[in-house]
């Protein structure tokens, strides 16, 4: 437990940090593990309260499960959600048959980009996870992106102790990244400590397969597994050495890197 | 593997630094791959990739995401890696070694609890190796092991090892650092990495692997004095919450605390949190934590609580080692902020004392420059007063950052208070603060009632610029608006209070502004708007204006200065009026900057809204 809370500790200074220093904040919440647990730490972080909200960047292929799950929650917590979507993209028939990542880089980096120039937002807080794969492991907790949305890895800002990049030109925008500290099993383990409501899709319901990671339906592919409780993953987890995200068809190849370079989360 | 399947009790981070190609990667790499840490396929995946390009595969690729860093064999930024063994979980941070990205390497070390080291046998002691080392000790990385690598290309020879650890032991203990252990290693072959080597019998010590369990997690913190930088106050419900993370000691309910530098007092009356059975009794050293007072103070962030007994030092100025990470070069005379725990003020580096050679620890004097990637020793001067500690006794309100323009560009740590010339003022105020005798009513009850909060309008300049004048149409028009105003002419201490004066402590500003001071404190605890002018003390004004807002601290002071030409005014005046004066015009200003700061409720009523809440 002690190693949960210096983790829940960190994240929730982070989130005070951010909160403090940004008037336009807004949180992205895919309503996947990871998302749903920065939620949590955002209202342990401001005792019950989300003061800024929540934005979703709808692909329209997502599960149709997650949809209603994100409402519930949303109802049940007062959320002020945000919903964005790229209907250009979608108009013009993208879908991932058009390639995965001009997919990814339509409907998601792009689709959060609209959202943001809309809205005006100026930072934006987001649970990507180091160990996750490579590009993310070495993301600041504070990350600058430029005018384009673009993240420039080559010139990262320098990060000292508490003290995060808070101040920026105008049109461009802070990501804040309060979970990279932790870790997969790390997040489950915290999902069972706090009796946090998650979406059921990451358990096996009888068919003997869960989703280990959420995306769009077309491009995310459950895994073998029985695991039917947060006790039932965790165990899993510890004896797994399976990459979380082999179930997820963008990191292929250099994807991630592509990707996240133009602005994706 | 057993290792993995057990439940970690806590959380190490570990930076690996070392000059550039003296092998960091590699040793990362290997310690991943001889614990059966790497998920399936990852070593075949990079061994596949560099078949495919016609290179010898390292293990160095393994972290090296980016394709600039593997198609160059650097590493460009450090990458947080995971690593669970005997029960504990590491964050390993891979920092790059070439100087160009010393601002990366400085991000990761500042996260670590400890660090290894990395020298090159055959290369030896580099710029970057002693680069590293000394900023390691600077960023406040007190436990970390020396590797010693690529033992294989010198023969696995014990001479070689011995020569290096002397070496480098003698210049550790320039700065008095001392490594836990110095392993010589290949992370190339995996000797003493994982497993012990069979190639170096001399050698008895730890494993790299076992030189990890022997790091500790940061222990006593919580038995220090409490620090607790107010990082926000929130008002979401019914609890105004003033939240911050304890840096030192404990925070209880029931305990008095004392804000610095307000020197505001208050008891903890409960320690808040969300989705637990029952409130917390206590808080401690790295806990985010959110308390509510007994009373309605109006604190704010970058104050530090602490209890009576413990204080943190206050002052304008102290002296630091500071290295300088700047596009630009750091510059004597220049404005930048500077950050310590959650205070942000405007800053200047005073004086550039020296600029310290990593190489050699020597001293260069005279620059009024500081180049990117040097270390120096300065003066930094805030522009008001800041709480902080020595970074000796206290690790996180003994460190601070400066930020030039929009980047944090600098860091480091208070090696000296520097004695300003309001000390004696400022101690005088503190003391006599904590022993105010307060009745029943409080300061915020009276704001509530007068629809204002206390302050001073203090009025500077020469003679016969009007000062008088405005001050006397400030408190006419502040009055007819239904505040309570008081003017506070300094003619008429003269005749009382200062009776008893000689014609020589009348010549000089300092006892005469300590009384007006004091005088001024005693009117604001009434809760009135006082009007002031520095009249008496003829041209010594800036003197008087600074001696009298050190005494009635933190009460706010809008200082308006007046000329009939332009000239320059007294540091932090708001309000400048040269010229022929425009009397409407300026009583508009100062009405202005009294709502602006938030000493005047909206509207006066029953129920009086004030700009912002407290």
């Amino acid at each position: 437990m002690q190693h949960l809370r210096q983790l829940e500790d960190q994240s929730v200074y982070i989130l005070r940090e951010a909160y403090k220093h940004f008037d336009n904040l807004a949180m992205l919440w895919s309503m996947g593990k990871d998302s749903t647990v920065l939620l949590w730490l955002a209202r342990k972080a401001f005792f019950g309260h989300v003061p800024f909200p929540l934005l979703h960047v709808d692909t329209s292929f997502k599960i149709p499960a997650m949809i209603e799950y994100r409402d519930r929650v949303a109802r049940e917590w007062g959320l002020k959600l945000v919903v964005g979507q790229n209907k250009e993209a979608l108009a013009a028939g993208m879908n991932s048959a058009m390639g995965r990542v001009n997919c990814c880089t339509a409907l998601k980096t792009n689709g959060l980009k609209q959202l943001i120039e809309q809205k005006g937002y100026t930072g934006i807080i987001l649970g990507v996870r180091a160990d996750e794969e490579g590009t993310r492991a070495k993301e600041r907790y504070f990350s600058p992106r430029d005018k384009h949305g673009d993240w420039d890895f080559r010139d990262q800002p320098p990060e000292l102790w508490d003290q995060f990049k808070t101040t920026f030109p105008p049109g461009t925008h802070i990501r804040i990244h309060p979970l990279l500290d932790w870790t997969e099993i790390n997040i489950w383990e915290y999902i069972k400590a706090e009796n946090i409501p998650f979406i059921d899709l990451y358990l096996d319901k009888g068919d003997g397969t869960r989703y280990r990671s959420l995306g769009c339906a077309p491009c995310t592919t459950p895994i073998k597994s029985t695991a039917k409780s947060v006790d039932d993953i965790i165990n899993e987890l510890r004896h797994t050495t399976t990459a979380e995200r082999s179930g997820r068809a963008q990191d292929e190849g250099r994807g991630m890197e592509l990707l996240r370079k133009d602005g994706y989360m | 593997m057993d290792n993995l399947t057990q439940k970690p009790s806590d959380n190490l981070n570990i930076v690996i630094v070392g000059h550039v190609d003296h092998g960091k990667s590699t040793l990362l790499g290997r310690l991943y791959a001889d614990t059966g840490s790497l998920p399936d396929g990852k070593l075949e995946k990079v061994q596949a990739i560099c078949r495919q390009q016609g290179k010898e595969f390292e293990y160095a690729f393994l972290f090296d995401a980016f394709l600039e860093e593997q198609e160059q064999g650097i590493t460009i930024d450090t990458a947080r890696t995971f690593f669970g063994w005997k029960g504990r979980q590491y964050i390993i941070i891979d920092a790059p070694g070439h100087k160009e990205f010393l601002k990366n390497m400085i991000s990761g070390a500042a996260r670590a609890e400890g660090a290894l080291l990395l020298i090159d046998a055959l290369e030896g002691v580099k710029e970057q190796s002693k680069k590293h080392g000394y900023l390691l000790s600077l960023l406040g990385v007190r436990q970390f092991a020396v590797v010693v690598n690529k033992m294989d290309l010198v023969g696995y020879r014990q001479d070689v090892f011995d020569g290096i650890e002397k070496e480098y032991r003698e210049f550790l203990g320039q700065f008095k650092a001392v490594p836990l252990q110095i392993i010589p290693v290949s992370a190339k072959l995996g000797d003493n990495i994982a497993n012990r080597s069979e190639q170096m019998p001399w050698y008895k010590g730890p494993t790299v692997l076992d030189s990890l369990s022997a790091f500790k997690k940061e222990p006593g913190r919580s038995e220090q004095p409490l620090r607790m930088p107010v990082q926000d106050v929130y008002k979401f419900d019914a609890r105004r919450i003033i939240a911050g993370r304890v840096n030192a000691g404990r925070v209880k309910v029931g305990d008095a605390l004392v804000f610095s530098p307000s020197n505001k007092r208050a008891t903890v009356k409960s320690i808040e949190a969300f989705n637990v059975e029952s409130l917390p009794i206590e808080g401690h050293a790295g806990q985010s934590v959110g308390i509510t007072l007994d009373e309605q103070i109006f604190v704010e962030r970058g104050e530090v609580a602490s209890h009576q007994e413990a204080l943190p030092l206050v002052s304008t100025a102290f002296r630091a080692n500071v290295f300088w990470l700047g596009r630009k070069p750091l510059e004597r005379g220049r404005r930048y902020q500077l950050r310590v725990a959650t205070k942000e003020v405007d800053c200047e580096v005073a004086a550039i004392h020296r600029i310290i050679d990593t190489m050699d620890l020597s001293q260069q004097q005279g620059s009024n420059v500081v180049n990117r990637n040097q270390v120096a020793e300065l003066t930094i001067r805030a522009k008001v007063p800041v709480a902080f500690d020595l970074s000796a006794s206290f690790e996180a309100t003994g460190r601070f950052v400066l930020v030039d323009e929009y980047d944090i560009a600098g860091g480091g740590i208070v090696t000296e208070l520097v004695h300003d010339d309001q000390e004696f003022l400022r101690e005088e105020a503190r003391q006599r603060d904590f022993a105010w005798v307060k009745g029943e009513v409080g300061v915020e009850d009276r704001a509530q009632q007068y629809g204002h909060r206390a302050a001073i309008v203090l009025v500077t300049g020469g003679r016969h610029t009007g000062k008088s004048f405005l001050a006397k149409t400030i408190e006419a028009r502040l009055v007819a608006d239904g505040r309570h105003a008081y003017l506070l002419d300094g003619g008429n201490l003269l005749r009382g209070l200062d009776a008893d004066l000689s014609e020589g402590e009348r010549g000089q500003a300092a006892e005469m502004a300590r009384r007006y001071g004091e005088v001024a404190r005693l009117l604001v605890d009434t809760g009135l708007i006082v009007v002031s002018t520095t009249n008496p003390f003829g041209m010594a004004y800036g003197e008087a204006a600074q001696a009298i807002r050190t005494l009635v601290h933190p009460v706010p002071v809008i200082a308006v200065h007046m000329s009939k030409v332009p000239e320059e005014a007294p540091p932090n005046t708001d309000i400048v009026l040269s010229g022929p004066t425009d009397f409407d015009e300026g009583t508009r200003r100062i009405l202005d900057e009294l709502k602006r700061r938030g000493v005047l409720a909206r509207a006066i009523g029953a129920k009086p809204t004030f700009q912002y809440s407290i």
